[in-house]
C-alpha cells in the first residue's frame, strides 16, 4: 500500500520534471535562435544568403565575412573594418570600468564604514545618479567636458563613463560593505592600521565577489554604450559600437549581410567573454551581503 | 600611578546624556569588570577608553598619560569584540601578526611574538587556518592571541563570550581568568553576565543608566551592596525584597513579618544604625536565598540563625539545591535548601533564617539604609 503511493508519486514527479526541463528548452531556443541565425549567417557566402533559407545550415564554412569585417569592411571613406574601432573601445572602457569600480568601492567603504554627518543623505543624492537617463547629461557634460579641454578625447570618454557609472558602483559596494562587521575596523584601527591601510588590507581582500559583479556590470554598460560614443568622440576614435551602426547602415553597394552578423558578433564578444569568465560569480555576489552572516 | 585612570567622563549624544560623570580607578595588573544592564553605557565607556568614541567631557589616562585626543594606535591597548572581528581574509598567523606589521615590527620580533601567543593559548596547530575554518571558542581564542601579541599595557574585553554556548562561556571563562593570572595585564573586561562579572573580576563596576552605582571586590558588592538595583542585579537567584514596617521590640529595631501562619519579628544587625529614623514607616527588606535553609549550618552556634516555621508555596529542585518559594508580607521569597530536603508543596516547614546578613532599603530613595 505504502510502496503504491510512494510509486506513485514518483511517476508524478517524473512527469512534472519532463514539462519543467521542456518548457527550459523551448524557451532556451526561443533565445537562442537570433544567435543561431547570426552565427550560420556570418560563415555563409553572399551567394547562399540571397538563394537560401534564414535558418538553414551552410552548405559551405567560410569566415571570409569574418575577415572582412574585422579587416577590410568600408564605412564611408574608411575601409579597415571593426579592427581599429575595437580597440578604440577596449583603451576607453578598460580604464573607465578600473577607475569607476575602485573609486565605487572606496565610496562604499566611506559610506559605511566611515559614517559622518549627512553620509546617509550623499548616499541617497547618489542613487539619484542611477536614474538620470544618457539622454539628459548630454549638453552639461558636453560643456564640462570643453571646460575641461578634453573634448574629443578617450580621456573625455573615460571621464563620462566613469562619472556616469560612480552611482551604480557606489550602490553595489555600499550594499556590499554594509554586511562587514565595524568591529572589525574597530579592531584593525587598534592594530594601528590607517584609513587607506583598512582599505587596502582588510576591506578589498573581502571584494572579489562584488568586485566580479561591479565589472561586469560596468564593462556591459560601456561597452555597449552608443549614444555618449557617438556624441563625445569623432572619427578615427569611434568605439565599436558607432562603427558598427555606420557599417551596418551605408547604404552604398551590395548589402552584406554576412559581414553585417559577423561585425555584430565581433562587437558582441567581449562582453559574452567576461559573462563566460565571470558569470558564475555574478548571481553569487548580487546576493552576497543581502543577507546578514 | 594607576593602570588607567577615568575622571569626571561624560558622554553625550546630542541633547542625550550616555554617561554621567564616571570616576574610576584602575591599578596596574587589576582585573576589572564594567557589569550593568544593556543601555547602561558600559560598552561607551570601553570603547572611550579605545579611542573608538569620543570624550564629552573629563579625561582618561592609561599608564598616567591622559588619552582623550591619540587615536587607538597610540593608546597601547588591545581590545577584544564580541563578534571576534578577525579579518577573514587572513589566516590565524596573519591575524595575529597584523598589529606588528603595521608597526613595522622586526621578523625576529613577529617571530618571538608568534611563538609566544601559540604558547599561551595553545594553538600552534591553528596558525594556517581561515577564521571560516575556525569553532567559535577557537575564533575567540585567536581575537585574544590578536590581543596579546602587542604586549600592551591594558586589555579591552568587549562582550567577549556572548556569542558562546554556554558550556563553552564556562571553559573559556577558566581560560580568561588563566590568562590572566599568566600576563598580569591589566584588563577591563565589559559583561551583562553577573555570574561572569563575579567569577572573573578583582573588582566590579556596577552600572545603570549611565553611572556607577557600586565598585567593589565580588564579595563587597555581594554581600554589601549600596542600593536596591545592585542587590538585586548581583546574585542568582536574585536576592528577595519583602516590604515591611519597622517596630522596636526589646530596644531592638526591626522589622515585622507575616507567612500564612502569623506574624513575627526580625530583629536588625545590631550595626545597622540608620532603621530607628524609619520607625512608623515601612522599609525593604533584603535577604538572599541561601540565607533561607532547612539545616542550621552552625549548630546553635550563630546567635543571629533565626528558627522560623513557613508555608511552602511551591517547589523547585534544580540539583545542587531545592529552590522553594514562601511567601512572606505577600510577597513570593526564594530559600535555597539542601538538596536532600524535598517539602511537599503546601506544607509548612522549620526553616532557618540569617539574621546577621539581612540588609534594608529606603523604598523612596532605593539606598540601603546602614
Amino acid at each position: 500500500m505504502v510502496d503504491h503511493v510512494r510509486a506513485e508519486s514518483a511517476g508524478t514527479r517524473v512527469a512534472w520534471r519532463v514539462i519543467v526541463y521542456g518548457l527550459l528548452i523551448l524557451v532556451a531556443m526561443y533565445y537562442l535562435v537570433p544567435l543561431f541565425v547570426m552565427l550560420t549567417t556570418s560563415v555563409k557566402t553572399l551567394d547562399e544568403i540571397r538563394t537560401g533559407n534564414l535558418i538553414s545550415l551552410p552548405t559551405q564554412v567560410t569566415f571570409d565575412a569574418w575577415a572582412k569585417a574585422w579587416g577590410s569592411a568600408c564605412t564611408g571613406a574608411d575601409c579597415g573594418g571593426l579592427k581599429g574601432n575595437f580597440w578604440n573601445s577596449m583603451r576607453f572602457v578598460l580604464p573607465a570600468v578600473a577607475i569607476s569600480t575602485l573609486i565605487g568601492a572606496f565610496n562604499g567603504y566611506v559610506l559605511t564604514q566611515w559614517r559622518f554627518r549627512g553620509s546617509d543623505m550623499l548616499f541617497t543624492i547618489l542613487l539619484v545618479g542611477c536614474f538620470i537617463p544618457f539622454q539628459v547629461v548630454l549638453l552639461p557634460m558636453a560643456q564640462t567636458l570643453g571646460w575641461l579641454g578634453l573634448a574629443n578625447t578617450t580621456a573625455g570618454l573615460v571621464f563620462v563613463h566613469v562619472v556616469y557609472g560612480l552611482a551604480f558602483t557606489t550602490l553595489f559596494f555600499r550594499n556590499f560593505y554594509v554586511s562587514v562587521p565595524e568591529e572589525m575596523v574597530k579592531a584593525a584601527r587598534i592594530d594601528g592600521a590607517g584609513f587607506f591601510t583598512i582599505f587596502w588590507r582588510i576591506i578589498l581582500p573581502l571584494s572579489p565577489p562584488i568586485i566580479v559583479v561591479c565589472v561586469i556590470w560596468q564593462f556591459t554598460q560601456i561597452w555597449n554604450d552608443f549614444l555618449f560614443g557617438v556624441v563625445f568622440s569623432s572619427g578615427e576614435r569611434q568605439p565599436i559600437t558607432v562603427a558598427l551602426n555606420n557599417l551596418v547602415n551605408t547604404s552604398t553597394g551590395v548589402k552584406e549581410y554576412n559581414v553585417d552578423m559577423a561585425a555584430a558578433i565581433i562587437a558582441a564578444l567581449p562582453t559574452l567573454f567576461v559573462y563566460v569568465v565571470a558569470g558564475k560569480y555574478f548571481v553569487r555576489g548580487l546576493t552576497a551581503g543581502s543577507v546578514k552572516g | 600611578m594607576g593602570a588607567l585612570s577615568i575622571r569626571n567622563v561624560v558622554k553625550r549624544y546630542g541633547e542625550t546624556t550616555i554617561l554621567k560623570q564616571i570616576n574610576l580607578e584602575v591599578r596596574e595588573g587589576e582585573f576589572v569588570i564594567l557589569v550593568g544592564p544593556s543601555g547602561c553605557g558600559k560598552s561607551t565607556l570601553l570603547n572611550m577608553i579605545a579611542g573608538l568614541d569620543s570624550i564629552s567631557e573629563g579625561e582618561i589616562a592609561i599608564g598616567g598619560r591622559v588619552v582623550n585626543d591619540l587615536p587607538p594606535k597610540d593608546r597601547d591597548i588591545a581590545m577584544v569584540f564580541q563578534s571576534y572581528a578577525l579579518y577573514p581574509t587572513m589566516n590565524v598567523r596573519e591575524n595575529i601578526l597584523f598589529g606588528l606589521r603595521i608597526r613595522k615590527a622586526t621578523q625576529r620580533q613577529m617571530d618571538d611574538a608568534l611563538a609566544r601567543v601559540a604558547k599561551t593559548l595553545q594553538m600552534e596547530h591553528l596558525l594556517d587556518r581561515k577564521p571560516s575554518q575556525l569553532s567559535g571558542g577557537q575564533r575567540q581564542r585567536v581575537a585574544m592571541g590578536r590581543a596579546l601579541a602587542r604586549d600592551p599595557s591594558l586589555f579591552l574585553f568587549d562582550e567577549p563570550l556572548s556569542n558562546l554556548d554556554a558550556k563553552l562561556r564556562v571553559d573559556m571563562r577558566t581560560e580568561i581568568k588563566l590568562l590572566h593570572e599568566r600576563v598580569k595585564t591589566t584588563i577591563v573586561y565589559v559583561t551583562h553576565d553577573q555570574i561572569e562579572a563575579m567569577t572573573l573580576g578583582d573588582r566590579i563596576v556596577v552600572m545603570k543608566e549611565g553611572e556607577v552605582r557600586q565598585v567593589g571586590t565580588p564579595q563587597e558588592v555581594y554581600d554589601d551592596p549600596d542600593d536596591l538595583f545592585v542587590a538585586g542585579f548581583i546574585g542568582s537567584p536574585s536576592m528577595n525584597f519583602v516590604r515591611c514596617a519597622v517596630e522596636f521590640r526589646d530596644g531592638h529595631s526591626g522589622v515585622k513579618l507575616r507567612d500564612g501562619n502569623g506574624e513575627f519579628f526580625f530583629p536588625a544587625p545590631p550595626e545597622v544604625a540608620g532603621l530607628p529614623t524609619h520607625a512608623g514607616g515601612e522599609v525593604l527588606l533584603g535577604i538572599r536565598p541561601e540565607q533561607i535553609t532547612d539545616k542550621d549550618p552552625w549548630g546553635g552556634q550563630n546567635p543571629h540563625a533565626r528558627l522560623q516555621p513557613a508555608k511552602i508555596e511551591v517547589v523547585q529542585p534544580t540539583g545542587p539545591d531545592t529552590l522553594v518559594l514562601i511567601h512572606l508580607n505577600g510577597t513570593s521569597v526564594t530559600c535555597r535548601l539542601h538538596p536532600s530536603a524535598m517539602p511537599r508543596a503546601g506544607a509548612t516547614m522549620n526553616l532557618v533564617f540569617d539574621l546577621s546578613k539581612l540588609v534594608f532599603f529606603d523604598p523612596k530613595s532605593e539606598k540601603r539604609i546602614r
